[in-house]
């Protein structure tokens, strides 16, 4: 899998590198500026871009704009990114396009390296990985918009795990229920956020996106 | 016929403004007197009593003048009879009261009598042909205007309408002369503006500066007790793996595992001190993206509503935000409110935030600790905060901070 690697700090750049590497995956580029981000996106179409938010000069959210210019261009470009916090002020960014294929996650995960990688493969399959931290903040708060509230709880956790990127069956497992159950509850969820059009990848990001604007 | 309340209301002013002059002058013969006895050694709580009398009065005074109210001058006072005298003494307002209570003593009475005789005149003026109708012989002439005729008469209306436009513009004008009189003398002399001021400053400095250092403390203990403790512990893990890492590879990878943990969790404590020091979103996005997050993260549903034309300087954006945030929660923990709006604009040079919510009021910055520290922090950067918070609700605080543009 070929991906370009946007961080500014040394440290983590030369592990990121060694870890997708040990993977088996190709790191065609690793930049340190927003800039070159998105030079290296556009040059390089990879599989999958891995991000740091805060790069320089600013050391703002300069990844993340790089980031979303690159999809506005390139739509459905694959990007996870990486953050020391997360906030879900970013994460809707990140799907609003509604193209999916996004990850966002505290740079805490890589330290599961197994887990890690898997997001970073999920994305660049054009699915989601939204970091359990943005999840819970959402949790968090009551259920705010009207529809959100029609959910049962056990269909909460269901969206959750979704937005965390996790198929049918890895929700089953979690869930200790049967694949054929997650997939009842999946559909019940997109009838009561009125998701009945276009396919399934595309239902997840927009119920999850639902979740995030309320 | 709003112009004849008002001109009904201007004169009533006037009739107010005479009676406060004679008020006035009262207390000030009375104070003259008692303190004139006072040199023999009686009449010193009638003199207490005259000044404190002068001050309540003067007070009204300053409040019913047009425009803004004028600011009381006056040094405290407290404490025993002597002490009172003795402070009210080396006042100077005490002084100049003294001196506005005579000069106002010449000036309202006049000023409300030559308004009542201007309105008089006037309905003179515009009774003449009556009056000639009447009896021709009762007025000779009217301003100068010989009244012989009926055609002349019926131009001393005219006249009198004249007059009777003076009259109405006239009591405005006395009234804003005796605002002038009672700005010049009950207001706080240039001196006494700036005393006050380095006051001002010298408590919210001291204020400012306790409050850093107790920030400080706090991030010092989070950081010791949390991350630091989670690092020392792991550093011990990792060092005791690295010994067992030959003789019992599966515990070191037990203690790896731990030490991951560990990791994890001084993170986690790493980034909520962070958010406490300045929240990164703040830093990234400014004002705006920073509220933006906050709502979104709220407890309650918020209307948000921002107009900035550009960045602020980081030290208000800061405040500002960390004020937003206090009030939110507040609203949302306390209040029992539905929705939570959050306003912020900016005027020419100050910058507003309003935050209002649909909940049961009577907040009160004497109880809770949050509005307190909420004024604390905002008097670092003169700022003002309102709170409108009737029992029953809504809530509405209201921040004003002067910024530079």
């Amino acid at each position: 899998m070929r991906i370009v690697i946007a961080e500014d700090l040394v440290l983590l750049r030369d592990g990121l590198i060694r870890l997708l590497t040990a993977y088996g995956d190709e790191v065609v580029a690793a930049v340190e500026t927003g800039d070159e981000l998105l030079a290296a996106l556009l040059e390089h179409r990879p599989d999958v871009a891995v991000v740091d938010v805060r790069l320089p000069p600013t050391h703002t959210d300069e990844g993340l704009r790089a980031a979303l210019a690159a999809r506005a261009r390139v739509p459905g470009l694959p990007v996870l990114v990486l953050s020391q916090y997360v906030e879900q002020l970013y994460a809707r960014e990140l799907l609003s396009d509604g193209a999916g294929a996004v990850g966002y996650l505290l740079k805490d995960r890589v330290a599961d390296v197994a887990q890690f990688v898997a997001a970073v493969h999920r994305v660049a399959g054009g699915g989601m990985a939204m970091d359990p931290e943005v999840i819970s903040q959402l949790l968090a708060r009551p259920a705010r918009a009207e529809p959100l509230r029609r959910l049962t709880p056990r269909e909460h956790e269901v969206l959750a795990l979704m937005a965390e990127g996790r198929s049918n069956g890895a929700i089953a497992q979690r869930l200790v229920v049967t694949e054929k159950a997650v997939s009842k509850h999946i559909n019940s969820i997109f009838a009561k956020l009125d998701l009945r059009e276009c396919d399934d990848d595309h239902r997840r990001v927009r119920a999850v996106l639902t979740y995030l604007d309320a | 016929m709003s112009w004849a309340r008002r001109a009904v209301r201007e004169l009533g002013q006037l009739a107010v403004g005479l009676g406060m002059a004679v008020a006035g002058v009262a207390l000030a013969m009375a104070t003259l007197t008692a303190a004139a006895l006072g040199l023999i050694g009686v009449g010193l709580p009638l003199l207490d009593r005259a000044l404190g009398g002068t001050r309540a009065l003067l007070d009204r005074q300053r409040r019913r003048v047009p425009g803004p109210p004028v600011r009381s001058p006056y040094q405290p006072v407290r404490g025993g009879l002597t002490a009172r005298l003795m402070a009210m003494a080396g006042d100077p307002a005490t002084y100049r009261d003294l001196a506005f209570q005579f000069v106002h003593f010449a000036y309202a009475p006049s000023a409300a009598l030559f308004a009542v005789a201007i309105w008089l005149g006037a309905a003179q003026g515009l009774a003449m042909p009556l009056i000639h109708a009447v009896r021709p012989s009762a007025i000779g002439n009217y301003l100068g205007l010989p009244i012989d005729s009926p055609g002349n008469a019926g131009l001393a209306t005219v006249a009198g309408l004249l007059v009777a436009v003076g009259a109405y513009w006239l009591p405005r004008g006395l009234l804003h002369l005796e605002g002038r009189l009672t700005r010049a003398l009950l207001g706080p002399t240039a001196r006494a503006t700036l005393t006050e001021r380095v006051e001002e400053l010298t408590d919210t400095r001291a204020q400012t500066v306790d409050a850093q250092a107790a920030e400080l403390r706090r991030i010092e203990r989070d950081l010791h007790d949390g991350a630091q403790a989670r690092l020392v512990a792991m550093a011990m893990n990792l060092g005791l793996a690295e010994e067992l890492l030959a003789r019992d590879p599966e515990a070191a990878r037990g203690l790896v595992t731990e030490a991951r943990s560990a990791a994890g969790t001084a993170l986690a404590e790493l980034r909520d001190v962070v958010r406490g020091i300045h929240p990164p979103v703040l830093a990234d996005r400014g004002l705006a993206g920073g509220l933006a997050a906050l709502a979104l993260g709220a407890a309650l549903p918020v209307d948000l509503d921002v107009d900035l034309p550009d960045r602020l300087a980081p030290p208000l954006e800061s405040a500002l935000y960390f004020t937003a945030a206090e009030l939110v929660t507040n609203a949302a923990r306390h209040s029992g409110a539905g929705r939570v709006a959050v306003r912020l604009w900016r005027t020419e040079d100050r910058v507003r935030l309003t935050v209002s919510d649909d909940g049961r009021g009577g907040a009160d910055p004497e109880r809770g600790s949050g509005l307190a520290g909420i004024r604390r922090r905002l008097a670092a950067f003169d700022g003002r905060v309102r709170i409108d918070s009737p029992s029953g609700g809504p809530t509405v605080i209201d921040v004003e901070l002067p910024c530079a543009s």
